[in-house]
């Protein structure tokens, strides 16, 4: 069966002048049409560069090294530029942390709308900016006639992020890649967005990546997790399971420092040091000087990305269903 | 003079940002008659608090609601349009700067950016040593060293890390000293304006253990804020909810996250995302958060309020002391109109 999308070896380095760092250590995984995945992990772990990369918006000095992306059946490395500008945008969206990535703040909204579907289709302006009215609606901008003549200072940090989604949603995309979309808001903010992107993935059949730090969100509206450390994938499955039941240390780790999962005022459950740079990867499982459980094997070898055990799951740990 | 026993006592605070700009800029026309019109951004209105001695106070309310501008009034780093500030039993938001020496340094305060605080020029021994040299001029070589070595073994800095550069530290590395700086000289008193929000999970549990075991040890206060809602009901002892430079709760952080009386609190608590909590159950607040620049009548929460009425719209509620050490301002729940 195809997948709507399937990561295979993926490899992304950087080409510094000290030598090449490996930022992607060739991950894998597929999604479905209309499944929603996490990406989590702390920073650096190489979350963004997974998004970019399936967009192709890798830029130097970084390049994919290896592996291939394929999108409805096509491998989009194969693809020519203009083939891949009419994936992107088009068939997958992008939507970043901070709105005035995506907005051109000299531009009306009305503008920027009609403009980004022009350059993907054949369309009138007018009914571009009926198509623009619209996706407005979708995500809850009250009068969107009036609010098409603003431009983007006029509006609040949250209804910016609508406006984002609104341009993402544009052209109908099947899959939507949301690099932390609610870390810059307020809690009650970022609920609504949160609401609305599930919302709207379900209304559309529309698959999503969601990358963020924030465990809390990432169970509330995904149905699959990707644990990322120092460039790989440590842990994946159901979203369901893995919360309940996290197997990779490092999962455990980042569940138990949560302060929701403790008596109030007890002293929190910490993971000693902090993640690695790419330069100095420790040699075997990355996680082993961080890692309570860690033995003679960890140091020498490196952990594939496997199912153990009888866990309905992927995990790269040699004490894992052992 | 009433004796206190609070530690920081904040009475009827304001602080205003003037925004109006210069001569030009505030020239508008009514009709043909020239005037000045000024602008203000109203960041504190009218805030009364006590601070209870080993206390940890939290206070959270959304981004631009006045949390930093009421953590720098309180450090004295802006003074007050009006009001006043007493640490203990001394007026502070009054003295000159060298009458506040003696409070400055009992009352320290950490950052959100550990970066942006600390001086990239200077070594972490230097940055250590700065303080103490300052507030006690007359301290001996030895006694600076000891003392160095003390609190950088209490924060867990490593002391080969002496000798090296911020830029050379991670994030939660570089808090942790700037964490050591604030207690290098004793303080009483600190205040910490979201000092783990730049920092990664598994680093946000490493310095609020920290701060707990360091309040723990040394008997400290702390006014504390972040918009982590889990991390405030994990250290807090209290919490005051801000909406607009209004208080409109404060309560013990059991009682908050138990049983929120006010509309907003509720409406910000509903909305914490729980791990393995599958539907997001929140309450939708009407509208959008008003500017502090044009502050609505009445209750500066009515025009998002499912409560809302007449009253609300014309009468600023007061803060009204329920039972338990709940304090509220909302007319709804004193007329009984809030259930729960
Ligand atoms: N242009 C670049 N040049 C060199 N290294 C880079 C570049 N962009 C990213 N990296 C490195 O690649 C690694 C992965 O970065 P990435 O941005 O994907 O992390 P992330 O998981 O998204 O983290 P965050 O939560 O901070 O956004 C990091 O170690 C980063 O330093
Ligand atoms: N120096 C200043 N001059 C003018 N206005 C200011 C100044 N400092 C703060 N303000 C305004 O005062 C209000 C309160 O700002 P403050 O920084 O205290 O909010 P906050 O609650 O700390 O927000 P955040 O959660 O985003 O840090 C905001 O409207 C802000 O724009
Ligand atoms: S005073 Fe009125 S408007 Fe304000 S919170 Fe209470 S019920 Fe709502
Ligand atoms: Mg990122
Ligand atoms: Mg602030």
């Amino acid at each position: 069966m195809n997948h709507l999308l399937e990561i295979r070896d993926l490899e992304v380095r950087f080409a510094l002048r000290s030598g090449d760092l490996t930022a992607i250590d060739r991950i894998g995984f597929t999604l479905e049409k209309g499944e929603r995945m996490g990406l989590v992990g702390e920073s650096g772990a190489g979350k963004s560069v997974t998004g970019f990369s399936i967009l192709n918006l890798i830029s130097k000095p970084g390049y994919i090294a290896g592996g291939s992306i394929f999108f409805r059946g096509k491998d989009l490395a194969a693809l020519s530029p203009e083939e891949m500008r009419s994936v992107r945008g088009n068939r997958i969206s992008m939507i970043f942390q901070d709105p005035m990535m995506t907005l051109n703040p000299v531009m009306t909204i009305g503008d920027q709308m009609t403009e980004s579907l022009m350059a993907h289709r054949k369309i009138s302006r007018a009914s571009a900016e009926a198509l623009a009215v619209e996706k407005l609606q979708a995500v809850h901008i009250p009068s969107p006639e009036a609010r098409l003549r603003q431009y983007p200072h006029e509006f609040s940090g949250g209804m910016r992020q609508r406006i984002v989604i609104a341009i993402a949603l544009l052209t109908d995309p099947d899959l939507i890649i949301a690099d932390e979309p609610t870390t810059a808001l307020d809690v009650t903010i970022q609920a609504e967005i949160m609401d609305l992107l599930l919302e709207l993935c379900t209304l559309k059949d529309m698959a999503m990546i969601l990358i963020t730090h924030d465990l809390g969100v990432v169970s509330q509206v995904t149905e699959k997790i990707a644990v990322m450390y120092a460039g790989k994938i440590v842990e994946t499955g159901s979203t369901e399971n893995i919360v309940a039941r996290p197997q990779h240390p490092y999962t455990q780790g980042l569940i138990r420092a949560l302060p929701g999962s403790r008596e109030p005022g007890s002293r929190l459950y910490q993971i000693p040091g902090s993640m690695p740079n790419l330069s100095a990867i420790p040699k075997g499982c990355a996680f082993h000087p961080r890692c309570e459980r860690a033995e003679e094997v960890c140091r020498r070898e490196v952990p594939e990305l496997l199912k153990r055990g009888t866990f309905q799951r992927l995990v790269a740990c040699h004490l894992v269903g052992v | 003079m009433l004796e206190k026993s609070a530690l920081v006592t904040l009475n009827k605070v304001v602080k205003h940002f003037d925004i109006s700009g210069g001569f030009l800029e505030q020239l508008r026309f009514k009709g043909l008659r020239p005037r000045l019109e000024q602008k203000k951004v109203h960041a504190i209105n009218d805030v009364s608090l006590a601070i209870e001695p080993g206390e940890i106070l939290s206070v959270v309310g959304e981004s631009g609601c006045g949390k930093s501008t009421l953590a720098r009034t309180v450090m004295g780093l802006y003074a007050p349009d009006s009001g006043e500030i007493y640490y203990e039993n001394t007026r502070i938001d009054t003295l000159d700067s060298t009458q506040m020496l003696v409070h400055r340094k009992k009352m320290q305060m950490i950052f959100q950016d550990p970066y942006a605080s600390l001086n990239p020029r200077m070594t972490v021994r230097q940055t250590l040593e700065e303080p103490l040299r300052f507030h006690q001029p007359s301290i001996s070589e030895t006694e600076v060293r000891d003392r160095v070595a003390e609190v950088m073994e209490q924060v867990g800095v490593n002391p080969v890390w002496g000798e090296r550069y911020p830029h050379e530290f991670s994030g939660g590395q570089r808090q942790r000293v700037s964490i050591a700086r604030a207690l290098m000289v004793d303080p009483e008193f600190i205040v910490a304006d979201e000092p783990i929000s730049a920092l990664d999970v598994s680093i946000q549990a490493q310095i609020l253990n920290l701060l707990m075991e360091a309040r723990e040890q040394r008997g400290l206060t702390y006014m504390m804020i972040t918009h982590d809602l889990s991390v405030v009901a994990h250290v807090s002892t209290r919490v005051a909810v801000m909406y607009l430079g209004t208080l409109c709760e404060v309560a013990p952080a059991a009682n908050l996250f138990e049983t929120a009386k006010h509309p907003y609190t509720r409406a910000l608590l509903s909305a914490i995302p729980k791990l393995g909590q599958k539907k997001p159950r929140h309450i939708k607040l009407k509208g959008e958060v008003p500017t502090p620049i044009h502050l609505p009548s009445g209750c500066v929460f009515h025009g998002r309020c499912l409560y809302a009425n007449e009253r609300c719209r014309r009468e600023v509620p007061r803060l009204l002391a329920l039972s338990s050490g709940v304090q509220v301002a909302c007319h709804g729940v004193e007329e009984g109109r809030v259930l729960d």
